[in-house]
């Protein structure tokens, strides 16, 4: 069979132990490849979107807002203002003669509908051609409302989505520091890159109080824009998703002194390791006593239930893709409590020293891969015989269509994967598609 | 009632997609075909996910990803590097290309592109046939995109020739489903027919022992270019722009008759449909189709009262809501507001057209809406169900009323692609959804609990 590697991404792909280590990576698609990755835009936006008080407005053609509509299972504890979908909806009169006088139409009408605590103002491709001035605008609307008017500079094709993670951070800086930081305790984080999918932050914040640390803002998940502004009154800054949230990190610390960590709320050494290093931090006793009650605690409950399903998953493949590093970072580990091998990592947007970590925590015989595509992916999972993949939904299709198991991690999910209890979830997600009677009438099973 | 709506500037809750994913819808159903969007990677992505989410099927489109320096030098080499790309590892008989806002802003000459790539490979390898179509996002709906790429596909590959006797059916997007069973009908009528595009395959393929970059199934190339060669059109659509279609191609180009008749959906659209195939074909509908509308209008009797005077929102794409109208008008359904996010200015007509004489009061219709203004308006209304693809949720669950999923997209349901919409049976399975959602919602809120109904 020829093979379904292009010669320009052979060295996107490393199979450990078979050469020395080499991934190249950081690189824009290429083109014709069907790459896995989204844009600028997707990057500033899914960041963005929890913020739940927030005007969240893109200024472009129809389809860059109708297709993030909703997208994310991000929740809120009240508005729901970022589940709607607004756009300018340019045209072609506003292509050529400009679409500046419509943004601001636009913006004083949704403002004054909705009343928001502030507005992002997204840019699109077209934008970035025709030249709309996103910041006069958003700062005359800014004066005349009253509300911040943030825009964000996620032109789709000014690079991919890191560089839209990037603009979305600079549009957050440009919040933090304007709030009133009285009262806030010197036990105090924020949560940056968790979104609160399926209710995730809510876990993550009840262990904190657990433990006796406030949390000052969460950074986006179940976010407000009040909370936000007086971020920088937080001792410290936990940085999960570090790819989508570390530009805001290193600005604050520059900024404001706040130091960061990087953690990982997904599987139980990560969720350890992440309020273990809260309570080293603050050098507080209380804390860390309190630090390992809680942990001894949620292992006791989970460990035993966790045993029923290992039996089942022992032994068998696992292959991961997903779009930020730390994520596969802890599925390896996870997987290997259970006892399952992970045959295939990647993810579309690692870099240089991301890539060098997975080399290190994974098995001889995986297969690394950056920026993959569903013809790279397929053969991948027939190659290594897979038993289950985990993916996002461009990525279930093709584990579906040859009958591999598959568990959904990506921003849609409606089950929690962090914290201990996430960790049973992904263990009952993962089960209730391995151990399914379903793949005996599949192809692939059933010669 | 019928007051003017003031439009927002803004669009809220968009009730159409952008013109780029229609074509790559259309193109999808086509025997080898590859989508391949000339823009930033984002695009074909966010399609994808978008697309895949209804159907359950892989749905790879190539994007030509562009990045900055395109933007500002222009993405020729890019695209030529796509095309080879794909031509390379996916092998494809044919590459459906579409361009994007930002290519259209950036005035790539796709056009041009494609020639110099055909008249390189003219001189080596036959290659895959390359189809492109301007699509920029700002210049309409997905079914704008859809119609376009069907139209420049048969604009660039079909051929005249010697008349013969085959049909070309123009369906417009259809389900899988719907497809099939067009199939059935025509073959039943023994008339060999092209239809373009079909999805009824590659948007809803068999579980696989070895994974196929390219999904079996589609139109045919070789059918496509001997479409120009076809004794008739048939063509779906009220809502179409009269002169942009495949079918006036056809029949301006290759003089093949176009009969252009509304989506078949309902007793009425339906009887046109099969009338003009009887007409074609020179024979009487099959037994088992007139029987099927035997059997239709029987179930209409014995359901006509749990239904009757219901009030109905319906929106989506114009041609699909002109036939739910229709449909609704002769089950005796009062549908009171019909809109779309699409724009071409016939729905209103269309509608009026299908509902005259079986509606007290004309329905509101809507062009150019989104669920902002759908819901502004439904709340006066007092609707007691919502017809229409799964983005009228959120408007259903505020109003307490069941939303019955028609269309695209069904991102909240299984089975979108195993809808029928079309025909009898399409009827046949819209009035039963129907009557079964009243009485599901009669029993859940009574509290006896009939157990008969």
């Amino acid at each position: 069979m020829e093979s379904v590697i292009f010669k320009e991404r052979a060295d996107q792909i490393h199979r450990k132990g078979e050469q020395p280590f080499a991934l190249t990576c950081d690189r824009e698609s290429l083109a014709g490849a069907v790459s896995q990755r989204a844009c600028v835009f997707c990057g500033s936006r899914v960041v963005l979107y929890p913020i739940a008080d927030a005007l969240h407005l893109v200024h472009g053609p129809i389809g860059c807002a109708a297709y993030t509509w909703d997208i994310r299972g991000a929740l809120s504890s009240g508005p729901e203002l970022h589940r709607l979908s607004f756009s300018t909806d340019l045209r072609e009169r506003d292509v050529i003669f400009g679409g500046e006088e419509k943004l601001k139409k636009a913006l004083y009408e949704l403002i004054e509908r909705y009343r928001p605590k502030a507005a992002f103002v997204y840019s699109t491709c077209i934008v970035g051609i025709i030249g709309d001035d996103l910041e006069a605008v958003s700062k005359g609307v800014a004066a005349e409302t009253g509300i911040p008017v943030l825009p964000v500079q996620s032109e789709g094709f000014k690079g991919n989505k890191r560089a839209g993670y990037e603009a979305a951070c600079k549009a957050l800086s440009r919040l933090v520091g304007t709030g009133d930081t009285t009262g806030i305790s010197p036990f105090s984080v924020n949560i940056l890159g968790d979104f609160n999918l399926a209710g995730e932050i809510w876990i993550i914040r009840r262990y904190f109080e657990r433990m006796g640390v406030q949390v000052v803002a969460n950074i986006t998940g179940d976010g407000r824009v009040d909370d936000i502004r007086r971020a920088h009154g937080a001792a410290l800054n936990l940085v999960q998703c570090s790819g989508s949230t570390m530009e805001l990190a290193r600005i604050m610390k520059e900024k404001y002194g706040i130091p960061f960590h990087r953690v990982s709320y997904f599987g139980l050494e990560d969720m350890s390791e992440a309020l273990y290093s809260v309570a080293r931090f603050f050098k507080d006793d209380g804390i860390m006593r309190k630090t390992r009650e809680l942990v001894r605690d949620e292992l006791s409950v989970l460990m035993p239930e966790l045993e029923k399903y290992r039996k089942d998953l022992e032994g068998r493949r696992a292959a991961i893709y997903v779009g930020g590093v730390f994520k596969a970072f802890s599925l390896v580990k996870a997987f290997r409590l259970l006892g399952m091998k992970v045959v295939m990592v990647g993810t579309q947007s690692g870099t240089r020293s991301d890539y060098e970590e997975l080399e290190r925590i994974t098995d001889d015989g995986t297969i690394i891969v950056d920026d993959s595509n569903p013809l790279e992916l397929s053969s991948f999972l027939m190659e290594k015989d897979v038993d289950i993949f985990v993916g996002g939904v461009k990525e279930r299709p093709i584990a579906y269509k040859l009958g591999v198991a598959f568990c959904d991690h990506n921003h849609e999910r409606k089950v929690a994967l962090e914290g201990f209890e996430g960790m049973l979830n992904f263990v009952r997600e993962v089960h209730s598609s391995v151990m399914s009677p379903v793949w005996r009438f599949a192809p692939r099973r059933n010669p | 009632m019928n007051r003017e709506l003031e439009h927002a500037t803004s669009t809220t809750n968009a009730c159409k997609l952008c013109k780029p994913m229609g074509a790559c819808l259309a193109f999808r159903g086509i025997e080898g075909a590859v989508p391949f969007l000339h823009g930033s990677q984002g695009c074909a992505t966010y399609m994808r996910r978008y697309i895949i989410s209804h159907f359950n099927e892989p749905m790879d489109i190539a994007s030509s990803s562009l990045g900055e320096k395109h933007a500002i030098y222009g993405g020729g080499p890019n695209f030529r590097l796509g095309v080879k790309n794909v031509t390379e590892k996916y092998r494809p008989s044919l590459i459906g290309v579409a361009t994007t806002c930002l290519t259209e802003t950036i005035g790539d000459d796709v056009a041009g592109f494609v020639g110099e790539i055909r008249k390189k490979a003219g001189r080596v390898d036959g290659g895959p046939s390359i189809v492109h179509v301007l699509t920029p996002s700002y210049g309409g709906t997905h079914m704008e995109g859809f119609h376009a790429a069907v139209r420049a596909t048969v604009e660039q590959l079909a051929e005249g020739g010697e008349r013969g006797d085959r049909i070309n059916m123009l369906p417009g997007f259809v389900s899988p489903a719907d497809i099939r069973y067009l199939k059935e009908v025509l073959a039943d009528f023994g008339a060999e027919a092209t239809i373009l595009p079909d999805l009824s395959d590659t948007l809803d393929g068999p579980a696989l022992r070895e994974y196929r970059k390219l999904p079996a199934g589609g139109t045919s190339i070789r059918e496509i270019r001997s479409m120009g060669g076809s004794r008739a059109t048939i063509e779906f659509g009220r809502t179409l722009e009269a002169h942009r279609t495949a079918g006036a191609f056809l029949a301006e180009r290759f003089q093949v008759p176009n009969h252009r008749i509304g989506l078949p959906v309902g007793i009425r659209e339906t009887d046109r449909f099969f009338a003009v195939i009887e007409d074609l074909s020179g024979r009487p509908t099959p037994e088992r189709h007139a029987a099927e509308r035997g059997r239709l209008v029987d179930s209409l009797v014995d359901g006509h009262k749990y239904i009757f005077g219901l009030r109905a929102v319906v929106y989506g794409e114009e041609d699909l809501v002109a036939g739910i109208v229709s449909s609704l008008a002769e089950f005796g359904v009062r549908p009171v507001l019909c809109a779309s996010g699409g724009e071409s200015g016939l729905l209103a007509g269309a509608v009026h057209a299908l509902t005259e004489g079986l509606v007290d009061e004309p329905p509101i219709v809507r062009q150019g809406a989104d669920f902002f203004d759908i819901g502004e308006e439904a709340e006066d209304l007092s609707p007691d169900i919502i017809i229409g693809h799964s983005k009228g949720y959120h408007l259903a669950r505020r109003l307490g009323i069941p939303l019955l999923r028609v269309g695209f997209p069904i991102h909240d349901r299984i089975g979108g692609q195993r809808i029928v919409h079309l025909g009898y049976r399409g009827a046949q399975w819209l009035f039963d959804s129907l009557v079964n959602t009243v009485i599901a919602g009669r029993q859940a809120s009574s509290p006896v609990g009939y157990g008969y109904y």
